[in-house]
């Protein structure tokens, strides 16, 4: 009985046997690279162990999120190039997304200058290698700014200088209170939106929510501020003598250069492609959809808002997944110019200090591959928000 | 379909067979060194060197390799193969030089690299010996005011390499002087010279020694200048790979030759005609007394080869430090019988 199931004569059995042998095949590979990289590393005396971790980093790094110096551990130390690399991943997708649908639309203007201005845009830089825009932006671009000691001045209150870009540090009391009443305002929101859908679809009531929103918005965080003792002071950046010839800022938020290139690279780059996702989009939508909108008496911006868009969207969401990818990933080339990043805090500067390369980049792999899914889930699920809702 | 499950079980034995292939192979700790017949065999010694740097291993404009790190790998290449010139040089960022040298790629790592316990302990090296006695300092500009370390202020920025002693060694002294600093580590040399030079940085940090070299690619020398202390030790030389001591000894006395032949003025040019000379010292190392080159399985006049082919370490010193201007004055660099720290065990 149970032979004849396995036997070669079994439909089943044999769809089944060579996905089974490739499968164990590709396990003996992968044993047989571990076990070689394990023989090799034993015969020279490499040890393997993720210990390392909690032992004292001993370097600083320029920029943390969170509180960091050298007598931190290395995992403390990844934690903070991984909050770097997502820093630079969030401004970066940020304007990369602004840029990329302002750019989009104005290839498609009527308006000669802009299509052009909009056209040589994307050809330019999509057309140029990253980490040259990259350098152009942190050696060239910054290095045209000023040394501290003539900063360009906004009111007195922030500076921009070749040493970064110095603004005023907020400095809260009580600020969980205040972050609290945000969550509340963002919640009660939510639920007069439903309501007013609610009231429109029923009874056509027109309610007037974004007044109702943006007065929400406002008062809940004011009133924390009148009554539940939340405050916000400004502290400037100072300048501040070093030497007689060297200066720098003192107090405030240092915003370093190399983020500000490395945001800038990457945001113009990727926002070339997002153009051309946008572009098609609003191309995909068929004409007819715009003429019959327009017939029924919907006005320029109500087509692009109810008609266009929602149509475009579809086209443009799942080609912006992978500029959203791409970017995330393409902000390791971080290292170049010294931002500290996970690449270059933790596979670079860990990963010499310790000299365990094969857990160091294991870790730094599998790092990016969750950052990558995890954007990937988020996109497919406002896809799938977007996507026709057949019932 | 039948055929095509045979296939697929060839397919899944051949690679049962390939792992234990994989456990049976790499056994190590022989007399036999794998690493120097790996290279007769090749035909040139795999060396590290770095991305560029003067005095120590820079390549010129027809990609030649010279300094005293390149040296040290042209005198092993004299030794084993008996031609000075069969070196592949591989160039090396600090990220990436140990790496390169444990997975293999490279034999010799003669990249100006500071010998330190964990390095040398813990992760599959092995330290040969000191070419340059170095120490970590300071570069500003000369308009800046600041003529010492104690001139430092809280807020000074300090760009310097990444992976490198000097990193670690720039946090202890900031923190024992108790000076707030902003670090800005760069993965190559050329950017943290571009990035110090455009003003991102107030100073420069790294082994004196690279100071020195660096200097001369900003776009004006004479406007910066090297403070006098000298902040940490920084013993520079050659690393192998763990596990094979015969290779190991092979750089370790391929260097100390060098050092020895300036010791008993032995030079490239008067090396062979010292062949009959009255002091056995010096016989044994051009090779007309003992056996000495045995001991690594190579012939007797490898010795001799260095010297004629590489010259000794004030030679190569002369030539590739003092006369490019970088550090005339040798300082710890010169022999122990001249006021230096140079000292070498006997080659008997």
């Amino acid at each position: 009985m149970i032979f004849k199931k396995f036997s070669i004569e079994n439909k089943k059995a044999r769809d089944l046997i060579p996905q089974l042998i490739t499968v164990l095949a590709l396990i003996s590979v992968i044993i047989y690279f571990a076990t070689n990289a394990q023989i090799n590393m034993g015969n020279r005396g490499i040890s393997f162990g993720f210990g390392f971790l909690n032992q004292e980093a001993s370097f600083d790094i320029t920029f943390s999120m969170i509180e960091y110096d050298g007598s931190h551990s290395y995992g403390r130390a990844f934690l903070v190039g991984l909050l770097n690399t997502i820093l630079v991943s969030v401004i970066g997708i940020f304007f990369a997304t602004i840029a990329g649908v302002i750019v989009g639309v104005s290839r498609l203007s009527d308006n000669y200058l802009i299509a052009k201005v909009a056209e040589w845009y994307v050809e330019i830089f999509r057309n140029i290698p990253l980490i040259l825009q990259i350098f152009f932006w942190y050696f060239a671009a910054l290095r045209a700014l000023p040394l501290p000691e003539n900063g360009i001045s906004f009111n007195d209150i922030s500076f921009l200088t070749i040493k970064g870009w110095y603004v005023p540090k907020f400095i809260w009391t009580n600020f969980n209170i205040f972050l609290l009443s945000a969550i509340a305002a963002f919640i009660a929101i939510y639920f007069i939106n439903s309501y007013a859908t609610k009231q429109r679809e029923q009874y056509g009531k027109q309610l007037p929510t974004a007044i109702i929103s943006l007065s929400t918005l406002i008062l809940f965080p004011l009133i924390t501020f009148l009554f539940l003792g939340v405050s916000l002071t400004f502290e400037y950046p100072v300048l501040k003598q070093l030497s007689p010839t060297v200066y720098t800022y003192e107090g405030g938020v240092s915003i370093i250069p190399e983020l500000i290139a490395l945001a800038l690279a990457l945001s113009m780059y990727t926002a070339t492609f997002i153009a051309e996702n946008v572009r098609a989009g609003i191309l995909g939508v068929s004409k007819g959809q715009k003429e019959a909108a327009a017939s029924i008496g919907l006005t320029k911006n109500q087509i692009l808002k109810l008609v266009v868009m929602p149509q475009a969207l579809r086209i443009i969401i799942p080609p912006t997944t992978n500029q959203y990818l791409n970017l995330t990933k393409n902000s390791s080339l971080a290292a170049a110019i010294a931002y500290p990043d996970i690449v270059l805090v933790f596979a670079g500067t860990a990963l010499m200090q310790t000299g365990r390369a094969i857990e160091i980049i294991s870790i730094t792999m599998l790092t990016y591959l969750t950052l990558s899914i995890s954007i990937s889930i988020f996109m497919n699920w406002y896809n799938k928000k977007m996507a026709i809702k057949e019932k | 379909m039948i055929r095509s499950i045979k296939t697929w079980i060839l397919v899944g034995f051949a690679s049962l067979l390939l792992v234990a292939c994989g456990q049976g192979g790499g056994g190590a700790g022989s007399k036999k060194s794998k690493t120097l017949d790996n290279t007769k065999k090749a035909g040139f010694v795999k060396c590290g060197v770095s991305q560029g740097l003067p005095g120590f291993s820079n390549a010129d404009e027809s990609g030649n390799w010279s300094g005293i790190d390149v040296d040290v790998c042209r005198a092993v290449a004299a030794a084993v193969l008996g031609d000075a010139d069969k070196v592949k040089y591989t160039p090396l960022s600090a990220k990436e030089r140990f790496t390169a040298l444990t997975s293999g790629e490279i034999d010799v790592l003669a990249r100006n690299t500071t010998w330190t316990l964990s390095r040398d302990a813990d992760i599959g090296l092995t330290f040969v010996g000191v070419n340059f006695y170095d120490g970590q300092g300071f570069m500003v500009r000369k308009n800046s005011g600041i003529n010492s370390v104690n001139d430092f202020k809280d807020g000074i920025s300090a760009c310097t390499n990444t992976g490198t002693t000097t990193e670690l060694n720039m946090r202890d002294f900031f923190n024992s002087k108790n000076i707030k600093y902003e670090p800005i580590a760069f993965e190559k040399a050329d950017e943290v010279v571009q990035a110090y030079d455009a003003g991102r940085c107030d100073t420069y940090t790294t082994d004196k020694s690279g100071l020195a070299a660096q200097r001369t690619k900003m776009s004006n020398p004479d406007e910066h200048k090297v403070l006098p202390e000298t902040i940490s030790k920084e013993p520079l030389g050659p690393v192998v790979r763990q596990g094979d001591s015969v290779w190991e000894d092979i750089v370790r006395w391929s260097l100390n030759t060098m050092i020895e032949a300036e010791e008993y003025g032995v030079n490239s040019s008067n090396a062979s005609s010292l062949k009959d000379s009255e002091n056995p010292a010096i016989k044994r190392l051009v090779g007309s007394e003992g056996e000495l080159g045995a001991a690594f399985g190579l012939d007797n006049d490898w010795s001799l080869r260095i010297i004629e082919q590489v010259g000794n370490y004030g030679e190569s010193y002369k030539k590739h430090i003092a006369d490019t201007g970088i550090l005339p004055n040798r300082g710890p660099n010169q022999l122990w019988t001249k006021g230096g720290i140079l000292y070498v065990p006997p080659a008997r």
